[in-house]
Formats: structure tokens, C-alpha cells, sequence
């Protein structure tokens, strides 16, 4: 038997997926990642799901500045 | 004998210019030209003009490729002892000039002896301290035309053409643990055992597709002294055992504020119709630097403080040192593409 998958969920940030992953989202597309690590987005705000790509910070950070970051 | 070869057929890079009465007499040391050795090497011109700058960085180069040009191709010279007193030197002034700016910049500091979320969440916060500088990456989104976007990929190629490298320098000198994770990083950098994948690779790719040249330090000669400073930083705190807290802590400073930057860097040169392999080097740091950042902090810089006790501070200083040295590139480079736009444009009145 393998072992199994180690996920690991980091705080205001993503869920860690280490070894190969396919996600599949709400539309029933599959995404795969053959990285040693991969990020999956927990906020929402990724502009590139289901992986994250930092967007996170700025939903974390408040105020005008994430309200900036958010815009664009 | 063959050619001699960075990898992937690109040629040895070339002695750049000199800038100064130091870099002068290095480069014509180094062609065997002239000798250094039983002679003091000449005072630099002054910090900015890019003597002092451009003479360590090729004091470092020396244990990266070498030169084609210089005697051997710098192989002979990469443990001559009267240069790595001269590297000691411009070293010691290097730090010496970050200590003080680290120190003048009061940047939140990280708590020593804290659970490890809490030294995480910590070190994302001093990340986002404010350097007071512009950000590169959103001048691209916003403003830049193409020849300055091209400008800023050859003043950035200095360091792309050896991503990850200086890092690399510390893995020996690593507790195991830590050893695992910085691997578990680089393995992505260095193309997960698929060579065409190197960042390294994907970036010369990129520069190709727009038409630059992509040869190792293609762009040195051009390059300024706040960058060549930039790069410098890097090797130092990569090749001092003494400095190993601290070059974990800039590269972990340096994964933090990646993503976001190369996601403004993404809608900017989709703005200007960028090749798509450039393109793709910013989207693969995107989603590659969003893992990388996770891990480290919470892995690299975790294991080596529980390892290391009371290493934070230096691991701050790292940190800092990334911060401002990206600060300082940044105004320079900003300075230097919107001062050439002008000077364009007055030509084109004229």
C-alpha cells in the first residue's frame, strides 16, 4: 500500500498537496500538477485556480491596500 | 581542447568593460595582461560608478563560469590567494555597508524563540514591510512601453541567468532537515530532473522569444551598479558559512515576494503583447513561487531555527537585505528606464 497523501494547510494561505495532484473543480475540469509540492488556493482570490498564486495576501491584508490589490 | 561551455551550447561569457581604475586593473590581471599579484590593487572609483560593484561581481563569477578571455578561462584564477584577499576586502565593505542600512531601515524585527506559526506569520509580515520604493512589477502592468520592458529583462537577466545559484552555496553547510527542504525548492528551479524546465532555461527561452540576447551575462556591460550590488549580496551570504541564517532568510524573503509581483508582471506584458514564452516564465512564478514561499518559510526557516536556536535576528537581516536591496534596484531601474524614454523622445522632437 502507498503511503498516504500529506496535506498540509497553511494559515490565511493554501492547502500544500505534496506528490502528484488532480483537482477537480466545480465545473468538472480536471487540473493536474506533477510538482514535488503544489499549492492549492483556499481564498477564492486566485486568479489562476485551483492553484494559488498568492492572491491571498491581499484578501488577509485589509484596508486600502488589499482593496487595491483586489482591482486589478 | 573544445570550446568551453556555460550549458545547452551557450558560449563562455565574455569580460565586460571596465568601469573604474579597480575593475580596470582586475580585467587586465585577468587576460594576463598585467599582474595584481605582490601589487595593491588600485582604491575603486566611487560606490555608484560601478568600479567597486563590477569587481567583486567578477571576483564571484570566477566560481561560477569564469571568462572566456581571461587566462585559462579564470580557472587558475578562482583560488589565486592575493584575489580572495581582494573578494575578502570588497566583501567586508559590502556587508559592512548593509549592516548599517539594515539597521537604519527599522524593519520589523522577527521574535526569538516564537511557536513556529507564529515566526511565519511574522516573517510575512516583514515582507510586507513598505522599503518606500516603487514596484517594478507594477510599473510593467500599468505603464511601461516595450523597450523599457525589454530594458528591465536585461537588467533582471544578470540574476535570472543563475536563478537560484547562490543559494545553492549554503546546502552543504545546511542541518539535514533544512537540507531536505532547500532541495525540495530548488528541485522546482532546477527543472524536477527535466533539464528544458531549469528557470534558467525557461528565461533564456523567454529573452529569445523577444528577440534579446539570452547568453550567460549577455548584459553585464549594461548592467547597474545597484544590480551588479543585488547580485553581489547574494553571493556573499551564500559563500560564508557565518552567513547561512541570513542567506536562508533572503531567499526566503525573496520566494515571499515573488507571486504577486510576477502575476502585475503577467497582465503587463499581456498588455503589450509579449512573446508567450516570456509570458510563461512569469506564470510558472506565479504558481511556483506560491509553493516556494509557503515552504520557505514555514519548512526552510523553520527547520534551521529549530535547529539553530536564536539564528532569527540573522534570518531577519537576510530578509531585510532582500527587502532593500529589491528596494534600491527598483528606484535605479525605474530612474534609468524613464530617464532613456525622455532622452528618446527628445531625439525624436529633434
Amino acid at each position: 500500500m502507498s503511503e498516504p497523501t500529506q496535506v498540509t494547510l497553511c494559515e490565511d494561505g493554501p492547502m500544500l498537496v505534496r506528490g502528484e495532484v488532480v483537482v477537480e473543480d466545480e465545473d468538472g475540469q480536471r487540473h493536474v500538477s506533477s510538482r514535488p509540492v503544489t499549492a492549492v488556493c483556499r481564498c477564492g482570490a486566485s486568479s489562476l485556480k485551483p492553484w494559488c498564486d498568492g492572491s491571498h495576501k491581499a484578501r488577509a491584508a485589509g484596508g486600502p491596500r488589499a482593496r487595491r490589490l483586489g482591482s486589478v | 581542447m573544445s570550446t568551453p561551455q556555460t550549458g545547452n551550447g551557450q558560449s563562455m561569457p565574455t569580460l565586460p568593460r571596465a568601469r573604474g581604475p579597480l575593475s580596470a586593473a582586475l580585467i587586465a590581471d585577468l587576460r594576463g595582461e598585467t599582474t595584481l599579484v605582490d601589487r595593491t590593487p588600485p582604491e575603486p572609483a566611487p560606490l555608484g560608478s560601478g568600479d567597486e560593484e563590477l569587481a567583486l561581481w567578477l571576483l564571484y563569477e570566477l566560481h561560477h563560469h569564469g571568462f572566456d578571455d581571461a587566462v585559462d578561462g579564470g580557472t587558475e584564477h578562482e583560488w589565486r590567494p592575493d584575489l580572495l584577499a581582494l573578494r575578502g576586502d570588497l566583501e567586508r565593505r559590502l556587508e559592512q555597508r548593509w549592516r548599517e542600512r539594515v539597521a537604519a531601515a527599522d524593519l520589523p524585527e522577527l521574535p526569538v524563540g516564537a511557536e513556529p506559526a507564529d515566526l511565519a506569520r511574522a516573517f510575512f509580515a516583514l515582507c510586507e514591510a513598505d522599503t518606500g520604493a516603487e514596484s517594478v512589477a507594477r510599473f510593467l502592468q500599468r505603464e511601461a512601453d516595450e523597450e523599457q520592458l525589454a530594458e528591465v529583462l536585461r537588467q533582471r537577466s544578470i540574476y535570472h541567468v543563475k536563478e537560484q545559484d547562490a543559494a545553492m552555496w549554503t546546502l552543504p553547510r545546511l542541518p539535514d532537515t533544512t537540507k531536505a527542504h532547500l532541495v525540495t525548492i530548488a528541485a522546482d528551479e532546477y527543472g524536477n530532473g527535466r533539464p528544458d524546465d531549469l528557470h534558467a532555461q525557461l528565461w533564456a527561452r523567454g529573452m529569445r522569444a523577444c528577440g534579446l540576447d539570452a547568453a550567460y551575462a549577455a548584459h553585464v556591460d549594461g548592467a547597474l551598479p545597484a544590480v551588479l550590488e543585488q547580485n553581489n549580496l547574494m553571493s556573499l551570504l551564500g559563500l560564508h558559512r557565518r552567513l547561512v541564517p541570513a542567506a536562508l532568510g533572503h531567499l526566503a524573503a525573496f520566494e515571499v515576494t515573488s507571486a504577486v509581483p510576477s502575476r502585475r508582471v503577467v497582465r503587463g506584458m499581456e498588455r503589450l503583447g509579449a512573446p508567450e514564452p516570456m509570458v510563461a516564465y512569469y506564470r510558472e512564478h506565479m504558481v511556483a513561487d506560491a509553493v516556494h514561499e509557503q515552504l520557505a518559510v514555514r519548512d526552510l526557516v523553520g527547520s534551521y531555527v529549530a535547529e539553530v536556536p536564536g539564528s532569527e535576528p540573522e534570518i531577519a537581516f537576510g530578509a531585510a537585505v532582500c527587502l532593500l536591496a529589491e528596494a534600491a534596484t527598483a528606484t535605479a531601474v525605474l530612474e534609468h528606464v524613464r530617464r532613456d524614454d525622455e532622452t528618446a523622445a527628445g531625439e525624436d522632437v529633434a
